[in-house]
């Protein structure tokens, strides 16, 4: 995530820029760096779109193919990873119309529900919550839960949240305005967050402890941050 | 400051972007206000869950397959 929110300053090229050029120029082996670098991000960012696995799978290739064919067209000022993404988010929509056949799909769909747009639940969660949980325990818990929402809800917060990209990315990548990508992430990040309480909160009257240390002492022994 | 308005500043605080004065301002309601302060302190921590917690793995074995596949097709391509 680090290689997106690049410390590097405005005059300072990005490392990409290098690779496009000597891509542009025929070298193939520079093209294999770059979709090794972003090949992980691009799957994601395809199965939070698709919810589907050989989609996913379907759009990684094919958007890594479209942005080698394509990159002629490709400005150097932009940056090649933003781009990337929106050829992929702009693939896997396809693969989601296709999945609904006759249905046209956008991300401007399903988004009138109120739903999260005020917070209701307020009860505080259990410090370090997910460590209540096994690895795929929890990996199903987001799942489920993001699955949940809105696609044109969903994506914002893929791209915003999970992957990094900066709010005014998030809206050039979506070809949305800024204030709408706002208005999404904060409702997406509200009803994600009133899910997961369900999951997280701090049980509530907590039965004697019978010499089970793993409680209270575990979670004062974790490490902030992980 | 009002439970709305909090609201309304909860992206710009979770990200950081608010000045210094309205900051305050958002610590003194905090300090008053339970239910904001548990708005702000899981919703910051849902976010961090899913920034640090792979949901969407791609496994090695897959990946090497998929990597493979794109670039033969890009030299195909060319
Ligand atoms: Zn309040």
């Amino acid at each position: 995530m680090s290689t997106i929110q690049s410390i590097a300053g405005q005059n300072e090229q990005h490392p990409d820029v290098a690779l496009v050029e000597r891509v542009k120029a025929g070298d193939v082996s520079a093209y294999d760096e770059l979709v090794r670098k972003y090949e992980r991000q691009i799957f994601r960012i395809a199965q939070h779109i698709t919810q589907n696995r050989e989609d996913a799978e379907d759009v990684m290739q094919d958007a890594f193919l479209k942005a080698y064919e394509k990159l002629d067209q490709f400005q150097g000022n932009a940056k090649f990873y933003t781009w990337l993404v929106r050829i992929a988010v702009n693939e896997s929509l396809m693969r989601l119309r296709k999945r609904r056949t006759g249905k046209m799909v956008s991300i401007d769909e399903d988004l009138k529900t109120e739903e999260g747009s005020v917070p209701r639940d307020f009860a505080d969660w259990a410090p370090n919550p997910e460590q209540n949980y096994n690895q795929s325990e929890l990996a199903g818990i987001l799942r489920k839960t993001i699955q949940g929402l809105p696609h044109g809800f969903r994506v914002v917060f893929a791209l915003r949240d999970v992957e990094g990209l900066s709010t005014e990315e998030t809206a050039e990548t979506l070809g949305l305005s800024v204030p709408a990508v706002k208005s999404r992430l904060l409702r997406a990040r509200l009803q994600l967050r009133e899910r997961l309480s369900r999951y997280f909160k701090r049980k509530t009257a907590p039965t004697a402890q019978h010499g089970a240390p793993s409680g209270i002492d575990g979670a004062l022994a974790q490490p902030k941050g992980n | 400051m009002t439970c709305t308005e909090f609201l309304q500043l909860l992206d710009d605080l979770i990200d950081d972007a608010v000045s210094t004065t309205l900051r305050s301002e958002v610590e003194q309601h905090l300090q008053k206000c339970g239910h904001c302060e548990v708005v702000f302190n899981t919703t910051r921590k849902t976010i961090e869950i899913y920034r640090c917690h792979e949901i969407y793995e791609l496994p090695a074995d897959l990946r090497e397959r998929l990597h493979t596949a794109i670039m033969d097709r890009c030299r195909r391509s060319c």
